[in-house]
């Protein structure tokens, strides 16, 4: 298992804020690992880090085995992302947006790879449906298609159930422990729910203001805590990290 | 220009096609405003023809109307798209596939020259049989004259755009009003000597002057002036290159400060 992703000393501050201190991770190829932290964590500005989104204000991230942060457009060709925080175009119908997003990505045959997506993710009763007449959770079905239109190697998902009902919540899950098993891919997942981590992640990565203050397999982390619940893992780093 | 690239800006070209068929008033909004700007403008224009006749006869006036208002479409074109990014909260999902900054730029551009060309196509038919005008009479300097305002029209968007990128949908409104800055100094209805002096000077770095200048020089005296068209095709690749450095920079600005994700309304 070869290393995919690696940060070393990485820092973002804006302004006086220092919103990610000196953060050291690596994820192993073919993993599902978990980024949890309360809210103001830090999580969401390592993604877009991690992403390209956003410049660190020093430190260096690998993807790849390439330095990310000077050269990021033929990693980005392998990685793609969902995230709570960007749309896809309303206006455009789920067809036409996982058409665009195909050739963004510079897939070969589009028709096929929109085709699967859409049996993948059974879109096919409203794929000529524009966006905005959809439901929050058939979007979210369609920002996973567009997150998995071009086979990612690595996949960033932040919270990818959020506006899930629970049956799709549960099938997306279980996607996406497929994916990894069939692909070998790689997918870092920010995520608030602690019982979708344990049924999805092996590893976990904590932060607690902008530092990553516990890192580790589940079961180690059940011992090293000596409980049986993420939930219970995560109360006990925050109350004992200061 | 590798074929990847060129992948990329087809794959943006079609988003905004996608948008612009999947609303038949906004396809009619396009033409419908160069279409009501030539129908008051001919009027005015028949109306001083009859105390100045060489103004319904050169068709001066619905000419240089028509001209200014590719300048206008251009820049709203192009702003209006990259705008749909920022409502509709894409701009996060394109700059996370390999799309390159200049690759944007070129799609914006590329859509804004299509929705010109539907707005002022129209306009400048029904010129022919309402007001006996037709455009299209100047034959080549026309479509210098166009060009050059569209490279400005795009010059101005690369301007606005950056700042868009930069401080958000706050500044929205500089799409409608930083075209109607030059438009004093562009000398558009009347010629550059009208101006005092001091802003003849200003008028002098704007290339849009040289245009009418040039445009009237032709309608008017039946004169063509190369010389002002090449003063507003050189001012013309400076102002864009200077804008393809600001938006640039902005969006490298954007990215220092994380605002590529909170672009949304």
């Amino acid at each position: 298992m070869g290393t995919i992703l690696e940060t070393s000393s990485l820092i973002k501050d804006f302004g006086s804020i220092r919103a990610v201190n000196g953060l050291n991770i690596s994820l192993q190829s073919a993993s599902i690992t978990g980024l949890l932290g309360g809210n103001g964590a830090g999580k969401t500005t390592t993604l877009s880090m991690l992403l390209g989104l956003l410049l660190p204000s020093s430190g260096t991230i690998k993807i790849f085995g390439g330095d990310f942060v000077k050269n990021r457009y033929s990693a980005l060709r392998k990685l793609n992302f969902s995230s709570p925080y960007v749309d896809l175009p309303q206006r455009l119908t789920v067809r036409e947006n996982l058409t665009v997003y195909a050739k963004l990505y510079g897939l070969k045959n589009i028709e096929s790879a929109v085709d699967e997506m859409t049996e993948t993710f059974r879109l096919n009763d409203y794929l000529d449906r524009r966006l905005k007449k959809l439901s929050a959770g058939q979007k979210t079905r369609v920002s996973l298609a567009k997150a998995l239109i071009n086979r990612p190697e690595l996949l960033l998902l932040d919270e990818p159930t959020a506006s899930l009902d629970p049956e799709t919540a549960a099938w997306v899950r279980k996607f996406l422990i497929n994916y990894q098993n069939e692909n070998q891919g790689t997918i870092l997942l920010a995520s608030h729910d602690m019982q979708e981590v344990e049924q999805l992640c092996g590893n976990v990565l904590l932060m607690k203001q902008g530092e990553l203050v516990e890192q580790g397999s589940i079961k180690d982390l059940y011992k090293k805590y000596a409980c049986n619940s993420m939930k219970d893992v995560f109360f006990n780093v925050n109350s004992s990290v200061k | 220009m590798k074929n990847s690239s060129l992948v990329r800006i087809q794959a943006l070209l079609l988003r905004y096609l996608y948008v612009l068929r999947s609303s038949w008033p906004r396809i009619i909004e396009i033409s419908y405003w160069p279409t009501m700007q030539l129908i008051i403008w001919g009027f005015v224009s028949l109306h001083f023809g009859s105390s100045q006749p060489e103004i319904s006869t050169s068709g001066i006036l619905i000419s240089v109307v028509l001209v200014w208002d590719s300048l206008f479409r251009s820049h709203v074109s192009y702003t209006l798209s990259f705008l749909e990014e920022m409502w509709s909260r894409n701009l996060g999902n394109l700059f996370v596939a390999p799309l390159r900054p200049w690759e944007l730029m070129i799609s914006l551009a590329s859509i804004s020259l299509i929705r010109t060309l539907i707005g002022m196509i129209p306009a400048a038919l029904l010129a022919i049989p309402f007001f006996g005008v037709s455009v299209f009479d100047m034959g080549f300097p026309l479509l210098a004259f166009f060009f050059n305002l569209v490279f400005t029209g795009w010059a101005i968007s690369q301007f606005v755009t950056g700042i868009l990128i930069r401080y958000g949908l706050g500044a929205e409104s500089l799409t409608w009003v930083l075209p109607f800055m030059i438009a004093p100094v562009s000398c558009i209805y009347y010629p550059l000597s009208t101006l005092p002096l001091w802003l003849q000077e200003v008028a002098s770095v704007i290339p849009t002057s040289y245009v009418f200048e040039g445009m009237r020089a032709l309608l008017l005296d039946g004169q063509w002036r190369a010389d002002l068209l090449w003063s507003a095709l050189s001012l013309n690749l400076i102002y864009f290159l200077l804008g393809m450095v600001s938006f640039l920079l902005s969006f490298s600005s954007a990215r220092k400060h994380g605002l590529l994700l909170q672009s949304g309304e």
